[in-house]
């Protein structure tokens, strides 16, 4: 393979990584602000024990739950994006492998400190493998986590290896010299003859193919979790794939954001990452979410129509009691989203009509938020009064004119829409998990039902996760390079071979 | 082998609570502050509440009015959902029907609590505490099954508890038989509750010997199971009122 990479390229993209400037340690600095203080909050939970959280019987598990389950779910982005796409040889696929599949490990790697986070002994962890039972859900998911985890560092660190021996023959100067041997050690002696190469992409076909079916099954499990528990609400079927659609959608969404971060602190990066994966990755996107409703309907109707006495309590409390806000608040943030995609993938016309002025969806929204905050808080005085329906009225007329008035802003900034769509996506889907596991958990068959919120120590610790998952981003992009360098070298080799 | 069964006469039952206070004493569950209790966080191993649950107690006008209650220990299930999901099996059914609990084992991980359709099992929160003069009075019976700890004595913080039929008593009234040289019999061990109960409205023993009491009250038509449906096969019988 004849080597395409300019000078240009070599600028752009490894020089970055021996700059430790000042924005670097303002990020650095603001991410440790944000993660430290519920470390120590889980510092004194560990003294303490589990009484720190607002977990309760029946509510037995809680917040740190719902994290594990929405970090296990972005971190299907990797698989699909790499795998999926790597398999159908999709061409624009190559400068994000690097951000998709970092994301699936270091999504995992937090999901696995959840698990930790959660246990009342977390210093009998090593119970699980010596007295570990098979038939156990929870060992199925411990088992499919780790076989998942270590596949996925396996692909990344293959994908990374060409890029490794790079950054060997292209450190500076003046780099420091564990950095030079950190290369070269990593790199495993790459030299990037033909035998190796043939090596590589045979080894990253076949790991790809595996990816898919343990990526599946650590989500598929996760749902196992709850419906192998005869609980009300969570004995479903489709519980299953319901997971993985929702680990695929917000999987994306968080990829998108991830890009979009890395091109914006490293400006050089949108020459390499461009609109056309935006626009691509677009369809699969609306798709999803098209796939995400027809779940949700049918998990939701089925329960809803039958009003069984053990399961419609916890339907009801989803659809008109407590977690009605959690739970019209998720469908109208995928309901936004879904409307933001399609109308990216409309061509605009500008139009004079004031319905469709920014300015005018800016005040239909804040209106529109303002309103579900009052319908949320169901004050008695509102609540089955006319007034609630004349508010529900306005609400809807609202959310349509706020959806209508921002269409041409969405049209004219794609990616900041994109991002925009994602982060709701990402909200929305963290909700979901809420609303799936806390009607059923609060909604107990004989112990009266009850209210969970999270604590100061459960919310601190779910930022400082959040914290903990930029964190090893931004470190770890700071040593290797975050779009695949030879990736796009062979994209272009592909495109020299079929210009010529 | 026996397989040991309670059965709870609800016509019997006065609601008095004394199974609650008995088992507490003898299986040492620690006391929790009252704002605790009401964040649904106290330790009863045997509770009594209003049936149905999710409904006022009371029904009906006055004075036409009706309460019906439940004491509730474990069902000690034969097709038990704890068991079935617990990962590190630190709950296990033994060779005489009892669930029980490896206190030494358990990791924590609370899924044998959200799995159980009875809610008989309680996480501890907090290391357990005692206020004043409770603590003379700690139960300082302890059951050992190699080396790891499954008797009254205290539970250490973030390990699952639950009823376990007394299992302590059954071990010492063995040993006792054993000093003396006889038989055990199947008479010699009831649970602290059955021992208790003011209205003598629980009865104990051996299921799979067709004399024994709990086994003719079995054949009752009045005999029923908590949630019946729940298809873990529950074990603790109760005979219906009315």
């Amino acid at each position: 393979m004849q080597p395409i990479l300019t000078a240009q390229d070599r600028e752009n993209l490894v020089s970055p990584l021996f700059k430790f400037d000042r924005q670097f340690w303002m990020t650095i600095a603001a991410l440790l602000v944000v993660t430290l203080p519920g470390l120590a909050l889980y510092v004194r939970q560990l003294f303490l024990g589990l009484g720190v959280t607002d977990l309760n019987r029946p509510v037995f598990w809680g917040a740190y739950l719902v994290n594990f389950i929405f970090l296990i779910g972005i971190s299907m982005a990797g698989t699909v994006i790499s795998a999926v796409l790597h398999l159908l040889k999709i061409e624009w696929r190559r400068p994000i492998t690097r951000i998709a599949e970092s994301l699936t490990v270091f999504g995992l790697m937090t999901a696995g400190l959840q698990i930790i986070m959660d246990m009342g002994r977390p210093d009998r962890l090593v119970n699980t493998l010596l007295y570990g039972r098979l038939q156990a859900p929870l060992m199925w998911d411990i088992a499919s986590l780790t076989l998942y985890l270590l596949t996925a560092s396996f692909a990344l660190y293959l994908q990374l290896l060409p890029d490794i021996a790079f950054m060997r023959d292209s450190t500076p100067e003046n780099a420091p010299t564990w950095r030079k041997k950190l290369y070269s050690t990593l790199s495993l002696g790459w030299r990037g003859n033909k035998e190796q190469w043939t090596r590589l992409e045979k080894a990253i076909t076949t790991v790809s193919i595996f990816l898919i079916p343990i990526g599946i099954s650590l989500h598929t499990v996760t749902s196992w979790l709850f419906s192998t528990t005869v609980q009300p609400g969570w004995k479903s079927t489709i519980l299953g794939p319901y997971f993985v659609v929702g680990a695929i959608y917000s999987g994306m969404g968080l990829l998108f954001i991830a890009v979009a971060f890395a091109t914006q602190y490293n400006h050089h990066l949108k020459s390499y990452i461009t609109d056309t994966f935006y626009k691509n990755l677009g369809w699969i996107f609306i798709v999803m979410s098209f796939v995400w409703f027809y779940f949700t309907l049918n998990e939701t109707l089925v329960v809803a129509t039958e009003q069984e006495t053990l399961e419609f309590p916890v339907m009801a409390a989803k659809l008109f009691g407590e977690f009605a806000p959690a739970f019209w608040g998720m469908n109208l943030l995928m309901i936004a989203t879904t409307w933001i995609l399609i109308a990216l993938k409309v061509p605009s016309k500008p139009t004079r009509n004031p319905l469709f002025k920014t300015a005018t969806g800016l005040v239909m929204t804040v209106l529109a938020v303002v309103v579900f905050v009052l319908l949320a808080l169901s004050l008695p005085a509102i609540t089955n009064s006319i007034l609630q329906t004349v508010l529900l009225a306005a609400f809807i007329v609202f959310f349509i004119l706020a959806l209508l008035g921002l269409t041409g802003w969405f049209q004219a900034h794609l990616i900041p829409s994109t991002v925009i769509a994602s982060a709701f996506v990402l909200f929305g889907m963290w909700l979901e998990r809420w609303n799936i596991l806390m009607p059923t958990l609060t909604h107990a068959r004989i112990i009266p039902y009850t209210t969970y919120f999270p604590t100061v120590t459960e919310v601190a610790l779910t930022i400082s996760t959040f914290g903990i998952l930029t964190l090893i981003f931004v470190v770890f992009y700071k040593f290797f390079p975050s779009i695949s360098i030879w990736e796009v070298e062979a994209g272009r080799a592909l495109q020299h071979g079929s210009g010529d | 082998m026996a397989n040991w069964c309670m059965v709870i006469d609800l016509e019997k039952c006065v609601a008095c609570q004394g199974c609650s206070v008995a088992c507490r004493m003898e299986n040492n569950t620690p006391v929790v502050s009252p704002e605790e209790a009401k964040n649904g966080r106290a330790i009863r191993w045997n509770d009594v509440f209003p049936l149905p649950v999710h409904i006022a107690p009371e029904q009906g006008e006055y004075p036409n009015v009706k309460t019906h209650y439940a004491t509730r220990p474990c069902m000690h299930c034969e097709n038990a959902p704890c068991v079935k999901t617990c990962p590190v099996q630190a709950t296990y059914i033994d060779e005489e029907g009892i669930v029980r609990q490896n206190y030494d084992r358990c990791i924590g991980c609370r899924f044998c609590t959200v799995s159980c359709p009875y809610g008989v099992r309680y996480f501890n929160w907090y290391a357990p505490q005692w206020e004043g003069t409770l603590e003379n009075h700690l139960n300082p019976d302890e059951l050992s099954v190699n080396g790891s700890l499954e008797g009254p004595a205290v539970r250490p913080v973030g390990v699952v508890e639950k009823c376990t039929y007394c299992v302590h008593r059954l071990v010492k009234a063995r040993e006792r038989a054993a000093a003396e040289g006889r038989d055990f019999r199947a008479d010699e061990y009831v649970p602290a509750c059955v021992q208790t109960c003011t209205g003598k409205a629980r009865y104990f023993g051996d299921l799979d010997d067709p004399d024994s009491t709990v086994s003719q009250l079995s054949k009752s038509l009045r005999a029923t199971h908590l949630l019946e449906d729940s298809g873990a096969h529950p074990k603790t019988l109760y005979l219906a009122e009315g």
